[in-house]
């Protein structure tokens, strides 16, 4: 293995520091990968950032709520929310298990979950959590089925025997498990009845199953027979072998390249390792096919903000909320802020993320982020070290060789097209 | 109420593969810019196109209703309209109640309804069918948009299709070349950093790697596209005086606001053949009467304020408006109040050149297909008869070669 580990770096977390950079260099590459796939002791960076507790929902045990209650209980949401997306921007940068925090956000993004929809931080939160802690991608997926926040998204609680939603079953086939394509609309509907019965409760921690409600009849999907119901649903997919190559190609569309196509032969030698994603990633990164996707990748906003605030030396817990906020806003314009993805496919990829629209609002954010930093003087080779790039292209070279102002230097440096490409 | 854009497509795979990459140029100057439209006077003659995306999956049933049809009563009971509410077009179809000022259009002969437009072997994914009806390729998936592939065509500059959404639709990306990507507000840059800084990392360096120039790109096109804009309010204002041009009624909905923009770049001659606008929220699974009701009443106020404005000017007149979304929704309701993913829908045009009233076939309501209405008319049809009747292209050439016949709600182009 002789690949570049400031390309492993950058894509199996959200952006090295210069320090880590180094000290990844003179370990190598094997040594880095395995101490980024399975890091040893607690995380801690993280411990300045805990997962918050949020206490009830606000709309909890509020059967009939005046308008007054009503309204204070939304007011309460709100700041909750906003407490949620401020804090996972936190976290991702102080987070020392790069990786592990990096995993949690393609998770996010593959079942993607709104709480513009969803609204209850306390389901957010707790999916959050699941995505953090389940053992595998077996267990993540039976969790899953029965998440009140994915269960709500998708309107589950609506779906029931004698008339089936077919919503969740849907996305449960094409974006979670197995990929457009791999199944019949006829299964679809059957696996809708399989899913019936479950309803969200804001003061439990669980979905409600109320039989009444469940479609106990024999349903097939997939060419099966049986009395399907939503675990048993979720253990049909887990064993078609379509399922462990969709996770492998969508791990590959976000670690390594959304244009090129995974080679069959990884993607055969990263279902090997199915159900451990970190077993899979470890295939991934250490594959050669990996170290030939560089500057293929175009930066999501989450990796370019979180990876610019660890360059910068910069935390949101360490700014006022109305500046926080700002950066939470300037996000937001972006397309990407967590816990918001635009829909259950989850975030754009690509050119998606290069339009002139996102252009301005980048500018003008790197210019916020530079005035919460005290640069020294630096040169045009000193910002692309701080930034972990390679160096710059004589274009970019022409126009900061002419800037003196540190801070609009880093300005320029994180707008520059070579910082929004891994 | 579920009127969330939470549905809303965005291209999940990278729009444009890892090909070559045509870059832009510098940025033009300000200055230049307006030397060139001024030496371009008379501007551009030909049409333009304002596309309107409803995304989510509009309830084309509740939009165009065959109020008539006991079936519509009979198989959807807690949606149904009755048919006195129903706004009547003729006598089977209506608008929906709250498509007041669509109906005021209709009566004008601006509105065209094409009935029943879909696509062959419908796919009831909301993310596989936006991207069929934007690639237009229902057969296989392809990597760019029909708009994209008339940008390739014909070496268009970035301004030519515009976006006013943060994303870039689909549609509108090619192989080689893009639409436009225009915030809402104006052009901020932080402190000391100037447009000549700005435009000069939008330069691009030869033999960089495809993204990297696509980033650079990104830069010159905001700088070109900010200046267009920036002309198009000047030369507006300078025309509505002091107090501005008139906005639609209702202007506060996202559609409004964008449609204004639209309204103001068409007004100042901006050299923008395709506008890209959208709507979110139709996937109205749970609750529909009401969320839909509420997105319709957006889009009656949005849709109606911009084709009156477009009709005072000569440049307005020239502006045909085209109205989809990825999909209908089931004829029957779900137990939820509200319906699942269906098939075809009608599309409405909307316009100066319209001629208007019904084209294409309402779907029978006896003759669905496993519960869903059958599509009368390709929605390969309307593409290309716009593609011809408002830019002048060639059908076939964008469209894989698909056989158009022009419907007649524009005269031939």
């Amino acid at each position: 293995m002789t690949g570049d580990v400031a390309l492993l770096l950058r894509r199996a977390g959200f952006g090295p520091t210069a320090v880590e950079l180094s000290a990844a260099r003179q370990s190598g590459y094997p040594e880095t990968l395995a101490g980024l796939l399975a890091p040893l002791g607690p995380d801690v960076g993280a411990t300045s950032s805990p997962v918050p507790t949020l206490g009830p929902d606000p709309h909890a045990n509020l059967p009939n709520p005046t308008r007054a209650q009503h309204i204070a209980a939304d007011v309460k949401r709100k700041a909750q929310t906003e407490l949620l997306q401020r804090w996972w921007l936190d976290r991702m940068a102080v987070a020392s298990h790069q990786a592990v925090e990096k995993l949690v956000f393609f998770w996010h993004g593959h079942w993607a979950t709104s709480i513009d929809k969803v609204r209850s931080g306390q389901f957010v939160l707790a999916q959050h959590r699941t995505l953090r802690n389940a053992r595998d991608i077996v267990d993540l997926a039976h969790r899953m089925i029965v998440d009140q926040a994915l269960i709500y998204w998708l309107d589950g609680q609506f779906n029931k025997k004698d008339a089936p939603n077919e919503n969740l079953a849907r996305e449960l086939f094409e974006l979670f498990l197995l990929g457009i394509g791999q199944y019949t609309e006829r299964d679809v509907r059957e696996a809708g009845r399989a899913l019936t019965g479950w309803l969200t409760v804001l003061e439990e921690e669980v979905p409600y199953f109320d039989r009444k409600r469940h479609d106990p009849g024999r349903k097939t999907i997939l060419g099966q027979t049986a009395k399907f119901d939503a675990h048993s649903l979720v253990n049909l997919l887990l064993t078609r072998p379509e399922c462990p190559r969709f996770i492998a190609t969508r791990m590959w569309f976000r670690y390594a390249s959304h244009s090129e196509p995974l080679p069959d032969r990884l993607r055969e030698k990263m279902v090997e390792a199915f159900p451990a994603p970190m077993a899979m990633l470890r295939v991934l990164f250490e594959d050669e096919a990996f170290a030939g996707t560089a500057h293929t990748l175009v930066k999501q906003p989450v990796e370019w903000l979180v990876g610019a605030m660890r360059q910068l030396g910069l935390r949101i817990s360490g700014l006022p909320v109305e500046t926080a906020m700002e950066i939470v806003h300037g996000m937001r314009a972006l397309g990407q802020l967590p816990f918001a993805p635009p829909s259950v496919g989850g975030w754009p990829a690509g050119t998606a993320w290069l339009t002139s629209a996102a252009a301005q609002v980048r500018l003008d954010l790197a210019g916020r982020l530079v005035a919460l930093h005290r640069p020294e003087r630096l040169t045009p080779e000193q910002v692309a070290d701080m930034l972990c790039l390679d160096g710059w292209t004589d274009r970019t070279y022409q126009v900061l060789r002419e800037v003196k102002d540190a801070r609009q230097l880093l300005v320029l440096g994180l707008a520059s097209p070579e910082y929004l490409v891994t | 109420m579920d009127a969330l854009t939470r549905r809303r497509f965005l291209v999940a795979s990278g729009v444009v593969g890892g090909g070559a990459l045509a870059t832009t140029g510098a940025a033009l100057g300000l200055a230049e810019l307006l030397d060139k439209s001024s030496r371009a006077a008379p501007p551009d003659p030909g049409g333009k196109l304002v596309l309107v995306t409803l995304y989510g999956g509009n309830d084309g049933l509740n939009t165009v209703i065959p109020y008539a049809d006991r079936r519509y009563h009979g198989l959807r009971p807690e949606l149904a309209y009755p048919a006195e509410q129903v706004l009547h077009l003729d006598d089977a179809l209506g608008l929906n109640p709250k498509l007041r000022g669509l109906k005021r259009l209709w009566d004008a002969k601006r509105l065209a309804v094409v009935l029943g437009v879909g696509y062959p072997k419908p796919d009831r994914s909301h993310f596989r069918s936006m991207d069929i009806w934007q690639t237009a390729s229902p057969g296989v998936p392809i990597y760019s948009g029909w708009v994209g592939r008339w940008l390739d065509g014909t070496n268009a500059t970035p301004e030519t299709a515009v976006s006013f959404e943060p994303v870039l639709p689909p549609l509108l990306a090619g192989e080689t070349r893009s639409g436009a990507c225009v915030s809402l507000g104006g052009l901020r840059l932080p402190p000391g950093i100037d447009d000549g800084l700005v435009g000069a990392l939008g330069v691009a360096q030869p033999g960089e790697p495809a993204m990297q120039a696509r980033a650079a790109a990104s830069y010159a096109d905001l700088l070109r596209v900010d200046h267009l804009v920036r002309h198009s309010q000047e030369t507006a204002r300078a025309e509505s005086g002091p107090s501005g041009p008139a906005t639609g009624t209702g202007g506060s909905s996202a559609l409004a606001a964008q449609l204004a923009l639209v309204a103001r770049c068409v007004e100042a001659n901006v050299p923008t053949r395709v506008y890209s606008v959208s709507l979110g929220g139709f996937d109205t699974h749970a609750s529909l009467i009401v969320g839909h009701e509420l997105l319709l009443t957006q889009l009656d106020e949005a849709l109606t304020g911009f084709v009156e404005r477009m009709a005072r000017t000569e440049a307005g007149r020239q502006v045909t408006v085209v109205v989809y979304s990825e999909f209908g929704r089931r004829v029957r309701g779900n137990a939820s109040d509200g319906t699942d993913h269906g098939t075809a829908g009608p599309v409405l045009v909307l316009g100066g050149q319209v001629t208007g009233g019904l084209y294409g076939e309402q779907p029978s309501l006896s003759d669905l297909d496993d519960g869903d209405l059958k599509a009368t008319v390709d929605f390969r049809q309307v593409y290309g008869t716009v593609l011809g009747a408002v830019l002048g292209a060639d059908p076939a050439r964008y469209l894989d070669g698909f056989q158009v016949t022009p419907l007649p709600f524009l005269p031939a182009g």
